[in-house]
C-alpha cells in the first residue's frame, strides 16, 4: 500500500537537500531542526526508517545503540516536551513521535526488520502462505488431523490425554524447526550485510543479491507460517 | 505558562498536588485532610462534594452518588450485573449512562466534574492563583471511551486537560523522581475500583512502559460487597429482615464492611455492628482476618492472570523484574502483598503513600509539560488494540496492543460499487478475534466522490495521542485534499452535548457556591454558639443583667437562622451576636487577663 518505499536512492536524497524549512524557509537537508530558527521539522515522509533512526540499512544491528537512539529521538521529539509551542509545531512532533515509535518497533526485532528491508529492497508486499511449506506438508496434514481429533474428544479420557501427549511432542518438534529457520536466516543476515558492506554492483553481485533475497523471503514465509500452527496449537490445548 | 496541577480522580479517593520547587506535594482542604472522598450529594440546598458528602451516604442514599467512574464511558448493558448495588437509579440516553437524582439526570462526566471542581477550588485556595490546566490520572487498562470521558468531565470543570496519564505510570514517575532507580520495574495498582499492572524499563530518565494490562472492574468495592453479601444473608437468616429495601441500611452495610476490611489489614479480629431497621435492634459478629481472606481469595487471585500477560508482553520472567511497586489502597492488605510477592519473587516497595503516589506522579507529568522538569520522559503505550470492523464482522487490528504512543496507523479505503459515496468504518478496540466481542468506539463515514469502483483510493490515518485518545484523519490520495472527519462515539457524549453541560455547569457553579458559603456559614456559627454560650455560663456576673437578656435573644436568633438556608441571614445574626455578646467577650478578656493569660489571642483562651 505505502508506494513510497519504491523511490529509488537518488531521488530521496535529491528530495531531503531541496527540503526548506516550514518556518523560515531556509534550507534544511535532513537535519530535524532548522539550524536557523531552531524550529522542528517534519520527518518525511518518504525516508526509511533506517534513514530516520540514522543506521545503514542491515540486517544486523547493535539493539543497545539503536535504544540509545530511540531514547535521543524520543526527547527530541515527544509531544510533552512541545506544550508550549505553536500548534504547528505540536502538530510535527506528534507525527514524528508516531513515526519514531513504529521505526523502533520494526527495527528492534530482526524477523520484523528483515521483512520490511526485504519490502524496501524487492518493492514487493510480504508473501503470505496460506498452505504448507513443501518439507513441512504431511507432517503439517497430519497435525491439522490429530488437533481435529483433539478437540472432538473429551480431554479428561484415555485418548484425550494421549492426543494431547502427542500435540505436546509435536509443538516441541515444530518449536524446534522454528528456532532452526532462525539460525539460517541469521546466516543469510550475516551474508546480506557483508555483500552490502563490500559495496560492489556487478553482476557477480547482483546474482548474489536476488539470491539472498529469494532465501530469506521463503524463509521468512515458511516460519510465519510455522509460527502460527504453533499458536493455534497452544491455544487449543491451553 | 500559567500552573498546572495533576490531579488521581479515584473511584473512591481524589486528589490533586502541584509541584513545588522541584517536590510534589499534595494539597490538603479546609479540614486538612488530602483527600476528596469521590462522593457527591446533590440535596434540596444544592452540591456538596467530598467529606461533607459522605454522610449524605446514609441519609440520603438515593441522591447521593460515590464510585462514579465506574460508570465513565460506559453504556447501561455494561454494569447490568450490579445495578443492584447503587442506591440512585441509572439510566441511558445516547449510548452513555444517566444517573438521575431527584428531578435531574446527570451524565458521569457530570458528576466526575464535581469532584473536580472542588479540587481545583482547593488548589486555588491554596495556591491563590486561578487554576485551568491539569493533568488527570485513568486507569491504564481504561479503553478510549473512558479516557475521552475523563477528558470531558474536565472540561465541564472548566479544566483545560492537558495529558490524561495513566495512574501506574504516573506512581513510577514518582517513586522515579524519589530513588533515581534504573532497572525493570512492575507497578502493581489495585484500587477502589480498578486493577492495573505496568511493567517498565527506567533507564536515564526515560521510563519507558514495556506492557500493561488489568481489569478496569476490579478493586477494593468488589472485596465490600463480598463481605456485605455475607452480613446481608446472614440478617436475612438471622433476623428475618431483607435489607435491599432500605437503601439507607444497605449503604451502612457498605460502609461497615469497607471498615471491617480496613481494619483487618492491621488487626486479626474485629467486631461488626450494624444497626437493623424498625428498632429491630443491631446485627453484631466477630470477623476474623482468615475469614476475611476465605471471602476475598478468589478477587484477589483475579489479579494474578494479568499480571502475568503483561510479563508474557513484556517478554521477560518475573525474576527479571527489579523492583515491585505497590499503589493503591487496596495494597495494604497483607493477603495482596503475599499474593505478589509470591508472583514475583521479590518483597514489593510500598515506603510511598499508596493513597498519594499516582496525585503526586501526575504533578510531576505537570511540570515536564510545563517545561519545569526536563530530565524525565515518559512513554507509555496504549492497553489495548485499536482495529476496523471487516467483511464477516471481523475484527482487523490496525494498531497492536502495548504499543508505544503516539502511534499511528494508515489504511487504504476504496469502493466495491460504481458510483458509491460512503463507506462506513466502525472503530474498535479489544483483542478478540470477532468485532462484536470488542468495545465499539465509534463509527464514521468516509465521504468518496462518485467514481468507478475501486478507483477511489482514501487513506485514512488512525492516530493514538500521547493521551491513549484516538484521533481519525482521511485524504483522497487522488486529489490529496483531506477530509475532517467526525467520529460517532458509541459510548461518549457527542461534542454539543459536553457544550451543554459546560454551560450548564456554570450555572450550577453559582449555586454551588451558595451552598459550600451555606456550609461554613453553619460551621461559624456553629463555633460562635459554642464559645458564647460557654462565655455566659462562666461570665455572666460579669455583666448587666439586661445584657445577659440580649445575648440569649441573639444566641437563639442565631440558632434559628442557622437552620435556614440563607448563608447572608446566618452571617448577619453572628454579627448581630459579637455586638451584643461585645462587652461580655471584654469583660472575659479583662478577666481572664487578671489571671494571667496575658498575650493570648481570644481565640486561643476559648
Ligand atoms: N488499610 C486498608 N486495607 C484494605 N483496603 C484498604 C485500606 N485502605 C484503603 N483501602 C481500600 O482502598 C480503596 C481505595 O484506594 P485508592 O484511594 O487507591 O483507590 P482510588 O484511587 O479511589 O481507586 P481507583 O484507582 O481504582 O480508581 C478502597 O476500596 C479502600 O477500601
Amino acid at each position: 500500500m505505502d508506494h513510497h518505499h519504491t523511490h529509488g536512492t537518488n531521488s530521496r536524497e535529491l528530495q531531503m537537500a531541496r527540503s526548506m524549512c516550514w518556518h523560515c524557509q531556509s534550507e534544511v537537508s535532513g537535519e530535524y531542526f532548522c539550524e536557523r530558527c531552531v524550529k522542528v521539522q517534519p520527518v518525511s515522509k518518504d525516508l526509511d526508517y533506517f534513514t530516520c533512526m540514522g543506521f545503514p540499512r542491515r540486517l544486523t544491528i547493535d539493539l543497545r545503540q539503536l535504544e540509545t537512539k530511540f531514547y535521543e529521538l524520543s526527547r527530541a521529539f515527544h509531544p510533552d516536551f512541545f506544550q508550549n509551542k505553536s500548534e504547528e509545531e505540536q502538530t510535527i512532533s506528534l507525527g514524528n513521535s508516531a513515526m519514531l515509535n513504529t521505526a523502533y518497533r520494526m527495527l528492534r526485532d530482526p524477523i520484523q526488520r528483515a521483512e520490511y528491508l526485504l519490502d524496501l529492497e524487492a518493492g514487493a508486499v510480504k508473501e503470505i502462505r496460506t498452505s504448507p511449506p513443501a518439507d513441512l506438508f504431511e507432517e503439517i496434514l497430519e497435525l491439522q488431523d490429530t488437533l481435529d481429533e483433539y478437540r472432538a474428544t473429551d480431554r479428561t479420557s484415555e485418548t484425550g490425554r494421549q492426543l494431547r501427549t502427542k500435540l505436546l511432542a509435536e509443538q516441541h518438534t515444530l518449536e524446534q524447526r522454528k528456532r532452526s529457520m532462525e539460525t539460517q536466516l541469521q546466516q543469510l543476515f550475516t551474508d546480506w550485510d557483508a555483500l552490502q558492506d563490500r559495496g560492489e554492483a556487478n553482476s557477480q553481485t547482483r546474482v548474489e543479491r536476488d539470491r539472498l533475497l529469494k532465501q530469506m523471503r521463503e524463509i521468512l514465509s515458511n516460519r510465519a507460517y510455522v509460527k502460527n500452527i504453533v499458536n493455534d496449537l497452544v491455544a487449543t490445548i491451553a | 505558562m500559567a500552573r498546572i496541577v495533576g490531579i488521581d480522580l479515584g473511584t473512591t479517593n481524589s486528589l490533586v498536588a502541584y509541584m513545588d520547587k522541584g517536590t510534589p506535594r499534595v494539597i490538603a482542604g479546609r479540614n486538612e485532610r488530602n483527600i476528596v472522598p469521590s462522593v457527591v450529594a446533590i440535596t434540596d440546598n444544592g452540591l456538596i462534594v467530598g467529606d461533607p458528602a459522605k454522610e449524605h451516604l446514609t441519609r440520603n442514599p438515593e441522591r447521593t452518588v460515590y464510585s462514579v467512574k465506574r460508570f465513565m464511558g460506559k453504556g447501561l448493558a455494561d454494569v447490568q450485573g450490579e445495578l443492584a448495588y447503587f442506591p440512585y437509579s441509572l439510566t441511558e440516553q445516547g449510548g452513555v449512562i444517566r444517573i438521575k437524582l431527584g428531578e435531574k439526570t446527570y451524565s458521569p462526566p457530570q458528576i466526575s466534574a464535581m469532584i473536580l471542581r472542588e479540587l481545583k477550588q482547593r488548589a486555588e485556595a491554596h495556591l491563590g492563583e486561578s487554576i485551568t490546566k491539569a493533568v488527570i490520572t485513568v486507569p491504564a487498562y481504561f479503553n478510549d471511551s473512558q479516557r475521552q470521558a475523563t477528558k470531558d468531565a474536565g472540561m465541564i470543570a472548566g479544566l483545560e486537560v492537558l495529558r490524561i496519564i495513566n495512574e501506574p505510570t504516573a506512581a513510577s514517575l514518582a517513586y522515579g523522581l524519589q530513588e533515581k532507580t534504573q532497572g525493570t520495574i512492575a507497578v502493581y495498582d489495585f484500587g477502589g475500583g480498578t486493577f492495573d499492572i505496568s511493567i517498565l524499563k527506567l533507564k536515564n530518565g526515560i521510563f519507558e512502559v514495556l506492557a500493561t494490562n488489568g481489569d478496569t472492574h476490579l478493586g477494593g468495592d468488589d472485596l465490600d460487597r463480598q463481605v456485605g453479601d455475607l452480613f446481608l444473608a446472614e440478617i436475612r437468616t438471622r433476623h428475618g429482615i431483607d435489607l435491599s429495601a432500605h437503601p439507607d441500611h444497605m449503604q451502612a452495610i457498605r460502609l461497615e464492611s469497607e471498615r471491617a476490611k480496613i481494619r483487618l489489614s492491621d488487626e486479626l479480629k474485629i467486631q461488626v455492628s450494624v444497626e437493623l431497621p424498625d428498632n429491630k435492634g443491631r446485627f453484631t459478629r466477630e470477623l476474623t482476618r482468615d475469614q476475611l481472606e476465605s471471602l476475598i481469595m478468589d478477587i484477589i487471585d483475579r489479579t494474578l492472570g494479568p499480571c502475568r500477560m503483561a510479563l508474557k508482553d513484556a517478554g521477560l520472567t518475573p525474576i527479571e523484574i527489579d523492583e515491585v511497586l505497590l499503589v493503591g489502597g487496596s495494597t495494604r492488605m497483607p493477603l495482596v502483598r503475599q499474593r505478589v510477592q509470591e508472583l514475583f519473587g521479590k518483597t514489593p516497595h510500598c515506603e510511598l503513600n499508596p493513597d498519594e503516589v499516582v496525585a503526586l506522579g501526575a504533578a510531576v507529568q505537570a511540570d515536564i509539560l510545563s517545561g519545569g522538569t526536563t530530565d524525565m520522559l515518559l512513554l507509555d503505550v496504549t492497553p489495548l488494540s485499536l482495529g476496523i470492523e471487516t467483511m464477516g464482522g471481523v475484527m482487523s487490528s490496525l494498531i497492536r496492543r502495548n504499543t508505544t504512543i503516539p502511534a499511528s496507523a494508515k489504511e487504504m479505503f476504496t469502493t466495491y460499487v460504481d458510483g458509491q459515496t460512503g463507506v462506513d468504518i466502525h472503530i474498535l478496540q479489544g483483542e478478540r478475534e470477532l468485532a462484536k466481542d470488542n468495545r465499539s468506539l465509534g463509527r464514521f463515514r468516509l465521504k468518496v466522490p462518485p467514481l468507478p469502483a475501486g478507483v477511489p483510493r482514501i487513506e485514512v490515518t488512525f492516530l493514538i495521542d500521547a493521551n491513549g485518545i484516538l484521533n481519525v484523519k482521511a485524504s483522497d490520495m487522488r486529489t490529496g485534499q483531506s477530509q475532517s472527519i467526525e467520529v460517532r462515539p458509541s459510548y461518549g457524549l457527542s461534542g454539543n452535548e459536553v457544550e451543554r453541560m459546560i454551560e450548564d455547569s456554570f450555572k450550577f457553579a453559582a449555586k454551588d457556591v451558595n451552598a459550600r458559603k451555606l456550609i461554613e456559614a453553619r460551621l461559624d456559627a456553629a463555633a460562635l454558639i459554642t464559645t458564647t454560650e460557654k462565655f455566659l455560663g462562666e461570665g455572666s456576673h460579669l455583666i448587666p443583667q439586661e445584657e445577659v437578656a440580649a445575648v440569649r435573644a441573639a444566641l437563639s436568633a442565631l440558632a434559628t437562622a442557622k437552620d435556614g438556608n440563607d448563608p447572608r441571614a446566618i452571617r448577619a445574626s453572628m454579627a448581630d451576636l459579637e455586638q451584643a455578646a461585645k462587652s461580655l467577650t471584654v469583660a472575659m478578656l479583662d478577666d481572664s487577663l487578671k489571671r494571667g493569660l496575658q498575650g493570648k489571642k481570644l481565640s486561643e483562651i476559648t
